[in-house]
């Protein structure tokens, strides 16, 4: 699978990318916690120079505060990164937990679980993250665990269905002769061998819970000020969008670099991953 | 066909009961107070919150709140705290807007996701195929309301396209048929924004659903007694692929919805989404109850629709 990976020259091109934007985040983390201004300080406010247009000493130019936007947007990667990583994170624990529990069982556990997860994907999600956003207070770890406990039910069908098929397998049955535990072969048997599609699933929630986030911080509901995301930049220049196409664009093309390359890696792990159809 | 339709009715009316919960209590449990004027003003006397909470039944354990909502909802008398309103009112006055809107991003979606999907299953592996995949993963990959910013930079100083709205004021139209024009013309920009992730999606599932048809038997078999390969693939091959065409319609409903609170904000586009986020930042439980009690049991019936659906049109499925 991973040799078949690394044939895809996109593919390649979107993990480097991810790559790059881990060095620059975990940089800027550590910089920003050390307090240390580079380029700028990104919250540092200078109203002689306001809303200026990118050029020499402010590459992106400056906000309506005068601070600097690539300092800001730089500063501002590693939060759309924690987000993407930890939410989801929490949606896997979850759903690979229900989904196991779900496909192993069987019958009436499966039937309540998955009537469950029935109802949480009638929810619009967006506006069930932002309700529950907004009412507990906007902070990076409630959006984070908010977006992964309504985001987790696409994992846990997917985990059920791999489960169901794989539970009939010789092996899981040779396990079962043997007598071993329900949880050591959940977790010692079939979740290994299900380990692929849940991977590329993981891959592809990323950018959708970083837009999701770029989302909130864009109705006033995400990570709040003065701490700079990528969202609340451009939230921010919405006020100045005809007088300050700076303030919008740049942050924008962050976001969107970010998703893409989650995208475009998060399909080329699941082409890899698809065996049968390449083999046909 | 009538035994399936009860069974899904049958489910449905647990999963409504389940919505109802969930709707609730995420409302209900965070903490703060629903408060228009705030739990801390010194000027308000205990004696006005108090009759306050007694008239909304905030002082009563949460069961029976819930059972005041929920019966509330159903019986047209749960009110907002806001304006003291009916919430289904609020709610209905505002509902065919968002329903145009959505059923436009839908037509929308699956449109271009039908062509696009087409398209890239016909030329699968060529670079027609990689460039146009690449280009859906963007739609997925840009956030909708930059993008949206970005079009309104561009557009408003070339086009004279609405930006706000439904419909424009201060004219007089000569007929119903100049007032629809104008409708759509406000429709169309949010439309389209909101399309651009489900026309991805859709556009994905396609082409993946046409990849799997043409691998099938039958089709080797057209092959075999020669059947023009333009023939087999939109006859026998599209035909039979549909499937995701339609089930796209469930599986878009939620996204679309939710995806309206931004779109509709954006373009101050008086429909259901930009209601639950006025309703989110004044604190109004009720209306929160009930939005996302409404919208789930709309989707609900969406994906029952596009069930039975799906098995009117596939005479190969079996409902059981």
């Amino acid at each position: 699978m991973i040799r078949r990976f690394f044939r895809n020259r996109l593919g390649v091109a979107a993990l480097l990318a991810i790559c790059g934007l881990f060095a620059v985040a975990v940089t800027f983390a550590i910089l920003s916690y050390l307090k240390v201004p580079f380029p700028q300080d990104p919250n540092l406010t200078n109203l002689e120079r306001k809303l200026l247009p990118p050029n020499p000493v402010n590459w992106l130019g400056t906000d309506n505060l005068g601070r600097d936007v690539f300092s800001r947007i730089l500063h501002g990667s590693y939060i759309s990164l924690t987000v993407g990583f930890v939410a989801v994170a929490v949606s896997l624990m979850i759903g690979v937990v229900v989904g196991a529990i779900s496909g192993y069982a069987g019958r009436w556990v499966d039937n309540i679980l998955m009537r469950v997860v029935d109802a949480i994907m009638c929810f619009p999600s967006f506006f069930l993250i932002l309700t529950a956003v907004a009412l507990l207070g906007p902070s990076l770890w409630n959006i984070v665990v908010v977006i992964g406990l309504v985001s987790w039910t696409g994992t846990a069908r997917l985990v059920r269905a791999e489960f169901l098929t794989l539970r009939e397998t010789e092996y899981v049955r040779a396990a079962r002769t043997l007598g071993q535990r329900a949880p050591a072969i959940i977790f010692g048997h079939i979740l290994p061998n299900a380990m692929a599609p849940i991977f590329v699933t993981a891959v592809l929630g990323i950018p959708a819970a970083i837009l999701t986030e770029a989302g909130l911080s864009f109705l006033g509901f995400g990570v709040q000020p003065p701490q700079a995301t990528w969202g609340n930049i451009i939230a921010d220049g919405k006020t100045y969008l005809l007088d300050a196409w700076w303030l919008i664009l740049f942050p924008g093309l962050a976001i969107t670099f970010s998703t893409l390359s989650f995208y475009l890696a998060g399909d080329a792990l699941r082409q890899a991953a698809e065996t049968r159809i390449e083999r046909k | 066909m009538i035994t399936f339709i009860i069974r899904r009715l049958l489910i449905s009316v647990v999963l409504v009961f389940l919505i109802s919960l969930i709707s609730f209590f995420i409302i209900t449990l965070t903490p703060g107070s629903p408060y228009p004027w705030g739990e801390l003003n010194p000027k308000i006397s205990q004696a006005v919150k108090d009759n306050y909470r007694k008239q909304f039944h905030l002082d009563e354990p949460i069961w029976n709140q819930y059972w005041y909502n929920m019966r509330g909802l159903f019986t047209g008398e749960l009110r907002s705290i806001k304006d003291g309103r009916p919430v289904l009112e609020r709610i209905g006055e505002r509902l065919p807007a968002t329903v145009s809107l959505n059923v436009c991003a839908i037509a929308i979606s699956l449109s271009f996701g039908l062509l696009i999907g087409v398209y890239s299953a016909r030329k699968s592996g060529q670079w027609q195929d990689t460039s146009l995949s690449t280009l859906c993963f963007t739609f997925l990959a840009l956030p909708e309301f930059w993008v949206t910013y970005l079009l309104i930079i561009g557009l408003t100083n070339w086009v004279a396209i609405p930006l706000t709205g439904t419909v424009s004021h201060g004219i007089l139209f000569p007929n119903e048929g100049a007032r629809l024009l104008d409708r759509l013309w406000h429709l169309f920009l949010p439309a389209v924004m909101l399309a651009l992730g489900g026309i991805a999606g859709q556009s994905r599932y396609v082409r993946a659903s046409m990849l799997e048809t043409l691998r099938e038997d039958y089709i080797r078999t057209a092959q075999a007694k020669g059947l023009h390969p333009d023939k087999i693939f939109y006859r026998h091959a599209l035909r039979n692929s549909l499937r995701p065409v339609i089930t796209g319609i469930g599986s878009l409903l939620p996204a679309l919805i939710g995806g309206a609170v931004i779109i509709e904000t954006i373009f101050a586009y008086p429909g259901i989404g930009r209601l639950g986020y006025q309703a989110v930042l004044e604190r109004d439980y009720p209306t929160l109850v009930a939005l996302n009690f409404i919208t789930a049991v709309l989707v609900l019936l969406g994906n029952l629709l596009a069930d039975v659906l799906y098995a009117v049109v596939d005479p190969r499925v079996r409902l059981e």
